[in-house]
């Protein structure tokens, strides 16, 4: 048993946002996520750093909170955004009075906004539609759920947090009517997840708990025996080879689906849709959905119809709204966040709910969960997460000389240290040589090694550190490169099991790109795993790609049971001995 | 420009330049026209023939695999063409390789080692790879380079010491100072073939001292597939003098060097046999009267050209090669616009298991037994248009290790009935 003030649950970027708070303002916080950091909404979605136009007309509080956020994350965590700017564009279908009332929304809301002509327009975006008549400028932004979210968690570790990732809650502890610290289950102990390593169960005290579960806030709070409606609703995003714009591109319309198109890194992400589910683990990913952004966007951006997309993938929102409130349609339930005192609502003092709301202002809702408890535990340092910034965005100007020492062609240069930030130079600072792992996305063997020191055997959290597997590829060519970076570190088995783990994550989204070059891309990548490398068939009885029994088989040599003299052995008489200066024995 | 042969061969990998090798054994006169670079550059350099028959333990290669070629679904190319076809095509690639490949002395497979450790069933494979088969007898060393990332030699040792009978270990030496931190194999290849100075000691001997230190009893020594494209034999002749044992390489993925040599013997195979070829044409479409196909169309720089000739062989490849392609709606062949059965809805193209029964592994043609692709009603699309290599569908050629035997057995029988017909007028 441990004991802490706080536990944080849930290792999203409210979750993160919370711990960085709490662990700033000097409070013993421990972080528990069930899987890697990201993996509820905050890695599924699209990226997209709110101006508040989108809610300039419907929600004027929430846009404001989103501009406010906007410029913060600008400041804090420079090397997470990308100031693409937005464009509201306007189809001649579209309605004029909106377009006219989105215009004055943003200014009442201190959105800059401007309005540019479909030449001007195309002049910047040239594959925009032709007759898209004009457009709003607004300071949309992308930025990297990923790694903003990681830099918040190495935040709070370095202000004293514990964050311990494969660490599910498996019960909330109550005692006398008061909930007093979690249960969770270690895929593979503490620390870093180990594949086969032994898991283990934990029982942590607290004084309080926060639940920053996001859509699966409702079992949580099961637990605890309280009741969070959550109402989750899934959304699909697919994910183009190339970036067909470099400015955020949204549809000027009230409300809808399929709307808006992302730059981000290499790629452009179509979103969305917006329909309830009954479980955020289990919901269809539907065909019409990816079919429906396509069709939809290619109005905008017509070059879409025939581009290629290398994978789609869904989240689910964490919406949430007061129990009487009953709406009907998703798309109309608030995208306002709720702070659940549990002590007040539910009379069980120890927990604090926090639900709804978006990632652009995830740092606010941080803020008001950590205000909230600092009130509960006596403590009255203030919150300075909106002036600090995170780790990689400290010293922004120091950066640019720095990256020509490393003896990284340049492309790979400007890409590392767009990720690494001002961390780049502890990174790529290595005597050896430093290869790129990752073509598609430049990513080298010191910074995947950076990753892994976190990531424990987890390849997907290098991925989300580093984006190598995320582009063309999807991991054709370097997943088994990143899993032998594993060795020695970690044994034959573990490693398999790791790069099978990566190939299988990758294959869940790339399932849904299966036409055109992706098709004959993956087609490639199915040759060269199963014809040249024989991942899928294996003789060898570990861990190999395909063996559904793989694990049991870790300790048995099954390889014994292959009887090699039923095979060739090589050609009979020695000929292939040319040169050799004597041939010995041992030839079959 | 007036283009006529008697055979018109599509497409420059194994299936198509065996289809060429055939069709020139009868004595017509053939061309080959290939849209790129052929995808044998990128393939491992091994031949399968059939190493995990369908139904069969997945896990458990086969030894004998001509005798699980009666077994085969009825649908299967194999079961199409028979054993003996296999057996020409086969035979065709020894006359057209030489001495550069091995296996010719028995029916059985043979296991290769893989780049990530795991062994393959194989029919036939570079002299260079032979000492490296699971069972060729004696301790192994393989070495890799600490930027050449596909072959983690250590870690690939650790896992065939589970399935060899001898003692494997693997070792990480550093690439020469003089390459830089991206140098693939063909900067090695390129170095030993020209015995290049390295720190001042030639490439060759460089590399021998290195291992040397490194040979602590090994009886041989495995490398990734780098020992130069234009003089691998010499290279490892060198090697094997200097540190007294055998030395192999390891089949990999691209780029694959044992993939660029076989596609240079064939070449020279091909311009021995007097097959004139065509190289960065792609064909776009074709031409037909009543029932016989009279051109392929070529596109040269945006205009098409068509190429004319007596009988045809699609040899375009699969997914991969570009022989077949999708859209969201539906699969098609694109130069002849040959039926390609596929489900209506692309979810079912897929099974949800990275390595589970994929419906898009079998996409392809549906040949006659004459290898004539078909109509649904079975009646030959055209005449004198036949299918050979992984354009033609209906098996798993991935899962089973069987993609490169069905390329020699269907291009040694679509080559050599085109031939045939060609110069007889028979059909």
């Amino acid at each position: 048993m441990t004991d802490t003030e706080v536990v944080v649950v849930g290792g999203g970027s409210t979750g993160c946002g919370v711990a960085r708070d709490l662990a700033m303002r000097g409070v013993d916080v421990t972080l528990v996520e069930r899987g890697k950091l990201t993996d509820g909404t905050t890695g599924r979605m699209h990226g997209l750093l709110h101006s508040g136009a989108r809610y300039a007309v419907s929600d004027q509080s929430s846009a404001r909170e989103c501009i406010r956020e906007n410029r913060v994350l600008r400041e804090i965590a420079g090397h997470c955004v990308e100031e693409t700017g937005g464009l509201f564009v306007k189809r001649p279908e579209d309605s004029e009075e909106y377009f006219r009332r989105k215009l004055a929304a943003c200014r009442e809301c201190s959105i800059p906004a401007e309005v540019r002509s479909g030449a001007e327009i195309r002049a910047e975006e040239p594959y925009l539609a032709d007759d898209v008549e004009k457009a709003i400028a607004v300071p949309d932004g992308a930025v990297d759920p990923f790694r903003l979210c990681v830099a918040n968690a190495v935040a709070a570790e370095n202000h004293g947090a514990r964050i311990e990732t494969h660490a599910e809650v498996t019960d909330v502890l109550v005692e006398d009517g008061a909930v007093v610290g979690v249960e969770v289950r270690h895929a593979s102990g503490s620390g870093p997840k180990v594949h086969g390593r032994a898991g283990e169960t934990e029982t942590i005290r607290a004084d309080h708990v926060v639940n920053a579960t996001g859509a699966w806030a409702g079992e949580v709070g099961a637990m605890a025996g309280v009741d969070v409606a959550v109402r989750p609703s899934k959304g699909v995003m697919t994910i183009m080879n190339v970036r067909q714009v470099d400015t955020v591109i949204n549809r000027c319309r009230p409300k809808g689906d399929a709307d808006i198109v992302v730059p981000h890194e290499t790629t452009a992400i179509l979103g969305t849709t917006d329909e309830e589910v009954d479980d955020p683990d289990d919901y269809p990913e539907e065909r019409w959905e990816v079919d429906l952004v396509i069709d939809e966007l290619a109005e905008l951006v017509p070059e879409l119809a025939a581009a290629r997309t290398v994978r789609s993938f869904w989240g689910v929102r964490p919406l949430y709204e007061p129990p009487e409130t009953a709406t009907d349609d998703p798309t109309d339930i608030t995208r306002d966040f709720f702070l659940l005192d549990h002590a007040e609502r539910d009379d069980r003092p120890g927990l604090t709910t926090i639900v709804g709301g978006k990632f652009t202002t995830y740092r606010l809702m941080a803020e008001r969960v950590t205000d909230r408890v600092c009130d509960l535990l006596g403590v009255d340092a203030a919150c300075e997460t909106a002036e600090v910034p995170l780790p990689g965005s400290e010293n922004p100007a120091a950066l640019d000389a720095q990256m020509e020492r490393y003896g990284l062609r340049s492309p790979v240069a400007r890409r590392s240290r767009q990720r690494l930030g001002s961390r780049a130079d502890d990174v790529l600072d290595t005597d050896a040589p430093n290869p790129v792992v990752c073509e598609c996305e430049a990513v080298t063997r010191a910074e995947v090694r950076d990753a892994l020191s976190d990531a424990g055997t987890d390849l997907n959290a290098v991925r989300i550190r580093t984006r190598a597997s995320m582009g063309n590829c999807q991991g054709a060519f370097c997943a088994h490169r990143l899993a032998a970076e594993l060795h020695p570190d970690h044994d034959d088995a573990t490693v398999r099991t790791a790069l099978d783990d990566l190939y299988a994550e990758r294959w869940k989204g790339e399932r849904h790109a299966l036409w055109g070059t992706q098709l004959s891309q993956g087609a490639l990548r199915h040759f060269l795993h199963a014809t040249t490398l024989n991942r899928d068939r294996d003789p060898v009885g570990v861990a190999g790609g395909g063996r559904a029994d793989a694990a049991s088989n870790a300790e048995s040599d099954a390889g014994d049971d292959l009887d090699l003299d039923a095979f060739d052995h090589g050609p009979p008489d020695g000929e292939l001995r040319e040169g050799r200066a004597e041939v010995t024995d041992g030839d079959p | 420009m007036a283009i006529r042969e008697d055979v018109l061969v599509v497409g420059g990998g194994l299936a198509g330049a065996t289809a060429a090798l055939a069709a020139a054994e009868t004595g017509a006169t053939v061309r080959l026209v290939s849209a790129a670079e052929s995808t044998l550059r990128h393939a491992s350099g091994v031949v399968d023939v059939l190493g995990y028959p369908p139904g069969r333990d997945p896990n458990r290669p086969v030894a004998t695999p001509f005798e699980s070629v009666a077994d085969l679904p009825p649908t299967h190319p194999y079961s199409l063409v028979g054993a003996d076809a296999i057996r020409d095509g086969l035979a065709l690639f020894d006359r057209a390789v030489g001495d550069r490949y091995r296996g010719g002395h028995t029916d059985r497979n043979a296991l290769v080692p893989t780049q990530t450790g795991t062994v393959k069933p194989t029919a036939r494979y570079p002299t260079t790879v032979a000492p490296g088969l699971a069972g060729a007898g004696g301790d192994v060393l393989l070495v890799g380079f600490e930027t050449l990332l596909d072959f983690d030699a250590p870690l690939a040792a650790s896992h065939l010491d589970r399935v060899y009978d001898a003692d494997v270990r693997g070792v990480t030496l550093q690439s020469p100072s003089a390459f830089d931190a991206d140098a693939d194999a063909t900067r090695f290849a390129r170095a030993l073939d020209a015995d290049e100075p390295l720190d001042g000691t030639p490439a060759r001997e460089a590399l021998a001292a290195a291992v040397d230190r490194h040979l602590d009893g090994a009886d041989r020594v495995g490398l990734p597939a780098i020992l130069g494209r234009e003089d691998a034999p010499a290279v490892r002749a060198t090697l094997q003098s200097r540190l007294g044992v055998d030395v192999f390489e390891v089949p990999g993925g691209p780029p694959s060097l044992l993939g660029l040599r076989l596609d240079d013997r064939l070449t020279e195979a091909l311009d021995a046999a007097g097959v004139r070829i065509t190289t960065g044409r792609r064909a776009v479409g074709h031409e037909a009267e009543e029932g016989r196909v009279t051109a392929a169309l070529v596109d040269h720089a945006g205009s098409t050209v068509p190429y004319h000739a007596a009988e045809f062989v699609l040899a375009t490849g699969g997914l991969v090669g570009g022989g077949v392609e999708a859209d969201r709606d539906g699969v098609r062949e694109p130069v002849f616009d040959c039926r390609v059965p596929h489900p209506d809805d692309r979810y079912d193209w897929f099974e949800d298991e990275p390595f589970g029964e994929h419906a898009f592994a079998r996409f392809g043609v549906v040949p006659d037994r004459h290898l004539r692709p078909t109509e649904a009603d079975g009646d030959p699309t055209y005449e004198n248009l036949r299918a050979a290599g992984a354009v033609v569908g209906g098996a798993d050629v991935a899962a089973e290790k069987s993609a490169s035997g069905v390329s020699l057995a269907t291009g040694a029988v679509a080559g050599r009935a085109a031939g045939t017909n060609a110069t007889q007028g028979a059909n």
